[in-house]
C-alpha cells in the first residue's frame, strides 16, 4: 500500500469516482437520483447543486468538528447542510430562472440527501479541511456521474432524446414509464445490475489469476 | 478539616456541562443566518432583475406583434387605474400596443393551485378575437418531465392560439373553457389536455376559466382605458 500523502489525498478523491460510488455502490440519496434524473439537464444541474452543498458543508464541519459536541452534531449539521441549500437555492435563481422552474421542488429537498449528512458524519467530522474537501469533491462528481447515467437512459428511452436533441426518428413512440416515477426504480435497477456483474467479473478474474500462479 | 462534614452531600459526578452545546448551536446559528442574509442581499437585485426580464418576455410572447406595453391594475371594485410602483397583491394587467399605439391586446396575471404548488400564469386576450391568444407559465412546481409539459408540449400551446372566451348578450362568458380529454377537443373553448399530465393541464384549464369568467367582463366593460392608454404617460 502506497501511503505517501499525495496518493492518499488522490486516494479520496478518486474513491467516490468509482469504488464507493454514492449511487451505484453505497446506494445512498435515492429520493433525488429517481426524482429528478428523468432528464439529463435536470440530472446534471441536481448533481452540481449537490457537489456544491456537499464541498461547502463538508468544509465547514471539518473546520468546525472540535467545537461541535458529540451530542449536537446532528442537529448542527442538519444546520449548516440546509444553510448551503438556501444559499444554492437563490444562486441557481440568479443564474436561471428556467432551471430554478424545472428544478422546482427538488433543490429543498437536497437538505434530506442522507449522502451529504453521511458525509458530514463519517468522514468530514474526523478529517481536515483538505481531505474533507477532496472527498466531499470526489463524492459529489460521482453523484454528479451516476445521476447523468441515469438521466441519459431515462430521457433516451422515455422522450426520444438527449440534453433535448432529437436522437430517434420521428417515429419513435417514447416509453413514457422511463420518465415516470417506475422508470427511475427500472433504470435504477439496470444499472445496479451492471455494476454489480462488473465487480463480481473482476473478482473472479484476480480470483483466477492467483490460483493459475 | 479534611473530612467531609456529615450533614453535606458527596460531591455529585460533574454533569456533562451544557456550555459547550449552547456555545455550539447559537454559533453555528448566527453564521449560518448570516450566511443566508449576504446570500440574499447579494442575489435580490439579480433575481428581482431576471423575474421582471421573463415577465417582460412573457408578455411580448402571449401578444404577438405588441411592441410597447403600459401596466394597470384592477380595483377590487372593478375600475381601471394605472399601476404604480412595487405595489404587491395586486391584480395587474399589461396592456400590449403595437407600432402604431394601438391595442394589440391585454396580458393578464392568473394563478391557482397546481398539482404540487401554486402555479401562475400569464396569457394574453384580444379583445378584437375575444380570445386568448397565447399562454405562458411563469411559476410552476409541477414534477418535472411531466407536468411541466404544459410549458412545452406544442400540441398544448396550440390551445392557446385562438381559444374562445367571447362575451354573451348579458356581457358574461357564454362558453366557460374547460379541458377535455386528448385529441377529442372540437369547440373552440375546449382545451386539450397532455397525456400523461393531466392533472396539471386541468389546473391551467380552472386557473383560466376562473380568471377569465371573473375579468374579461370587467376588461370588456373598460375597454376605452386600455386603448386610451398609450396616449398618457407612464412609459413604453
Amino acid at each position: 500500500m502506497n501511503t505517501d500523502p499525495a496518493h492518499l489525498s488522490t486516494n479520496e478523491f478518486i474513491k467516490g469516482l468509482w469504488r464507493e460510488n454514492p449511487i451505484f455502490v453505497q446506494v445512498l440519496g435515492m429520493c433525488p437520483a429517481l426524482a429528478v434524473t428523468n432528464s439529463v439537464i435536470n440530472a446534471i444541474a441536481m448533481g452540481l447543486a449537490t457537489t456544491f452543498v456537499l464541498i461547502m458543508s463538508s468544509m465547514l464541519v471539518s473546520s468546525l468538528r472540535s467545537f461541535i459536541p458529540r451530542q449536537v452534531r446532528i442537529a448542527s449539521y442538519i444546520l449548516i447542510i440546509a444553510t448551503f441549500v438556501t444559499v444554492a437555492e437563490y444562486f441557481i435563481q440568479a443564474i436561471s430562472i428556467e432551471l430554478h422552474k424545472n428544478l422546482g421542488a427538488f433543490i429543498a429537498l437536497i437538505v434530506v440527501n442522507c449522502l451529504i449528512l453521511g458525509r458530514a458524519e463519517a468522514f468530514a467530522s474526523k478529517n481536515t479541511i483538505w481531505p474533507a474537501f477532496l472527498d466531499a469533491a470526489g463524492m459529489g462528481l460521482g453523484f454528479t456521474f451516476a445521476l447523468i447515467c441515469l438521466g441519459g437512459v431515462r430521457e433516451l428511452i422515455g422522450n426520444g432524446t438527449l440534453l433535448g436533441y432529437m436522437i430517434f426518428s420521428e417515429n419513435y413512440q417514447p416509453w413514457i414509464v422511463m420518465i415516470l416515477p417506475g422508470g427511475g426504480f427500472f433504470s435504477l435497477g439496470a444499472w445496479l445490475l451492471l455494476f454489480n456483474w462488473m465487480k463480481s467479473r473482476k473478482e473472479r478474474l484476480n480470483l483466477a489469476a492467483e490460483n493459475s500462479r | 478539616m479534611n473530612h467531609h462534614h456529615p450533614t453535606l452531600n458527596p460531591p455529585a459526578a460533574e454533569p456533562p456541562s451544557s456550555w459547550p452545546m449552547i456555545r455550539a448551536l447559537a454559533g453555528i446559528g448566527i453564521l449560518c443566518s448570516l450566511l443566508i442574509v449576504s446570500t440574499w442581499q447579494l442575489t435580490l437585485p439579480t433575481i428581482t432583475k431576471k423575474k421582471n426580464e421573463y415577465l417582460e418576455k412573457a408578455i411580448y410572447q402571449v401578444l404577438p406583434g405588441a411592441t410597447s406595453k403600459k401596466t394597470f391594475k384592477i380595483t377590487p371594485d372593478g375600475k381601471i387605474e394605472q399601476f404604480e410602483g412595487e405595489e404587491r397583491g395586486v391584480q395587474r394587467v399589461f396592456a400590449g400596443y403595437d407600432d402604431q399605439g394601438r391595442l394589440v391586446g391585454l396580458a393578464i396575471e392568473a394563478r391557482g393551485q397546481g398539482f404540487q404548488d401554486v402555479l401562475k400564469i400569464l396569457y394574453g386576450f384580444s379583445p378584437e378575437k375575444q380570445a386568448i391568444i397565447g399562454m405562458r407559465v411563469l411559476e410552476s412546481k409541477e414534477t418535472p418531465g411531466l407536468g411541466d409539459k404544459i410549458e412545452k408540449d406544442p400540441d398544448f400551446l396550440a390551445n392557446f392560439k385562438e381559444l374562445d372566451v367571447s362575451l354573451d348578450e348579458n356581457a358574461q362568458i357564454r362558453n366557460p373553457i374547460v379541458p377535455v380529454k386528448h385529441g377529442t377537443k372540437a369547440n373552440p373553448w375546449e382545451i386539450d389536455s397532455i397525456t400523461g399530465a393531466t392533472i396539471s393541464s386541468k389546473a391551467v384549464a380552472n386557473i383560466l376559466r376562473e380568471n377569465t369568467l371573473r375579468l374579461i367582463p370587467v376588461v370588456m366593460k373598460n375597454l376605452q382605458a386600455f386603448e386610451d392608454g398609450s396616449l398618457a404617460g407612464n412609459g413604453p
